[in-house]
């Protein structure tokens, strides 16, 4: 019975998501009375999560996983569950972790459980407390099976630092082959992205048009944000699709979202709603995204905005 | 080739959301079941390619008599044939295994479904599936070509996006790319006329357990009322965003 967390790396360095997970992790290790370690594919760089309470780190260097698949790191991960005889697998809800997690399960024919919001109430039965219906609702999920894997939503559970021995072991996997290969990659390079924001500037319509988005853009510099837009300016083509965030669009789970001229239709709301923290900025008081505000600002934003930018860039 | 389409029955997205029997279920009173629209855009696609591709279009439920009607709606879109597994759908696991049994009968070369459900939102039936076949895999699709006996398929990553080709069988999560909305098809009267005449065939469950119940559902907390700011007032904005609500 141990606690294995796959802390997720990108060029290197862990993810601020990895190390959620593998707070959470230790926090689980605790009440469970077990040691907690963590897996790393391709990181030479791992020990930050010593700061985070992992007993040992396993290192898989291995060439056939230098692109992610969900099949040859799934198989990699089974490789390490099946050594180790772990009993409980932690993943982030990143992009990547969820879907290998939901490939992983079918493998081992394990038990898995997304969206995650806090530590198991209960260990016997293993309950534990998950959004559902677009966070309309939560429930409490009795999950049973010798393997659980638990996917974590993003920003529910914080970053805990605790002391850790981290001791890094090398871990050998036998050879991955696979009938898919990753091709190409386009990535857009210095972009804080949207899954990975702790804030997100995000507009519609309001902003008239395609050519008022430097204002968006400058907000969320100044902020270190990412930006995003709303579905019926993608469709018209203001922004790229890749930005619309909302039920059809990228889920948003940041601490703060900034909705500029965006009146909160449901299905939009039903893609940012496990933000902490929502900012309304429109000229319209009868929107209906101030109820589902925290703070609004019933006024121009083309007026509101450049005010807001100067006065964010002199505070630092 | 044959493409089986995994359908979802779910609340529609402006439904007001309510449990009953002591919290322990969903309210269905009065609610508008849909085609969950990430299958949507899934079941769109498929139906392009029985032009393309000369495919068989076969779409699947699991659930009880009151998801024939989606069905029919997917038939009425153009699917060749329907398939429901008669039973509750508890979990993501026991669904994954009733469908699984059936593509062990059955040999699809690409099985499509969407992402995740807009009910549950647990984004694991694809997967799971895709695990218990031992097939390839690829959610978050926004773009596929299957070309002799090959797929290539587009996934959106954080800020980009991947291009992996794929042998058959392979098990796709759709998304909205996949087609657009404006893509969506609209049952026209013969289509609805038609899909009458197309077979809708019920098959009996395996009972397979489920392993993740829910067992009491919670709404969220009442959310306080929005702090109104002035927009003259901004550094009250600046000052709340630090101090109280500590997210800047």
């Amino acid at each position: 019975m141990g606690v294995l967390v796959y802390a997720e790396s990108e060029n290197n360095i862990i993810k601020k998501s990895a190390l959620e997970a593998v707070s959470y992790g230790k926090a689980l290790a605790e009440k469970i009375g077990s040691s907690l370690n963590c897996v790393v594919i391709n990181c030479s760089e791992p020990n930050i999560l010593k700061q985070y309470g992992t007993d040992k780190i396993f290192n898989i260097t291995n060439d056939s996983l230098k692109d992610f698949t969900s099949k040859s790191y799934s198989n990699a991960l089974q490789q390490v569950i099946k050594a180790e005889n772990t009993s409980i697998l932690i993943l982030s809800s990143s992009a990547d972790s969820k879907y290998l997690g939901a490939h992983l399960a079918g493998f081992t024919d394990g038990s898995f459980i997304s969206n995650v919001v806090g530590i198991p109430d209960n260990l016997d039965p293993f309950t534990v407390k998950r959004s559902c219906f677009t966070n309309k609702g939560f429930s409490s999920t009795e999950l049973t099976g010798d393997i659980k894997i638990i996917s974590i939503s993003a920003n529910s559970f914080g970053l805990i630092e605790n002391n850790g021995h981290g001791k890094i072991e090398d871990f050998h996997i036998e050879d991955i082959s696979s009938t898919i290969t990753v091709s190409n990659i386009e990535k857009q390079s210095g972009k804080v992205t949207i899954a990975d924001a702790d804030v997100v500037v995000s507009a519609g319509r309001g902003l008239k048009g395609p050519e008022n988005w430097h204002l968006v853009e400058e907000l969320a510099e100044v902020l270190g944000a990412a930006t995003a837009c709303s579905k019926p300016v993608s469709d018209m083509g203001w922004r790229p699709h890749s930005e619309h965030v909302g039920q059809t669009g990228k889920p948003v789970s940041s601490n703060l979202y900034i909705a500029i001229g965006i009146s909160g239709a449901i299905q939009h709301l039903a893609g940012i709603n496990s933000s902490k923290v929502k900012v309304v900025i429109n000229n319209d008081p009868e929107a209906p995204f101030f109820k589902a505000a925290d703070y609004g600002i019933v006024g121009d934003a083309f007026e509101v905005i450049p005010q807001l930018i100067t006065k964010l860039k002199n505070r630092k | 080739m044959n493409i089986l389409v995994c359908i979802s029955n779910v609340p529609d997205t402006t439904s007001k959301i309510n449990f009953i029997d002591n919290d322990s279920k969903f309210d269905k009173n009065g609610v508008q079941f849909i085609i969950n629209p990430n299958d949507e855009f899934g079941l769109t696609k498929a139906i392009w390619m029985k032009d393309s591709n000369n495919a068989n279009v076969t779409v699947l439920t699991v659930g009880d008599i009151s998801a024939d009607a989606i069905l029919r709606k997917c038939l009425a879109i153009g699917a060749d044939k329907a398939i429901r597994i008669d039973c509750e759908a508890i979990d993501a696991s026991s669904v994954s295994k009733e469908i699984v049994e059936h593509c062990n009968e059955v040999k699809y070369d690409l099985v499509i479904c969407g992402r995740e459900s807009i009910d549950y939102n647990g984004g694991l039936v694809p997967g799971l599936i895709a695990g218990y076949l031992d097939y390839n895999f690829v959610t978050n699709c926004v773009s596929l070509d299957i070309e002799n006996g090959k797929a290539k398929c587009s996934r959106e990553i954080s800020g980009g996006i991947e291009v992996s080709e794929s042998d058959l069988p392979l098990v796709i999560g759709a998304q909205k790319g996949l087609v657009e909305e404006s893509d969506l098809i609209i049952p026209n009267m013969r289509g609805i006329m038609m899909a009458r005449q197309k077979p809708l065939e019920v098959l009996s469950a395996k009972n397979i357990k489920a392993r993740a119940i829910d067992k009491k559902y919670f709404k969220p907390q009442e959310k306080a009322e929005v702090k109104l700011i002035k927009p003259d007032e901004l550094d009250k904005l600046i000052d709340l965003l630090e101090n109280e609500a500590k997210v800047i």
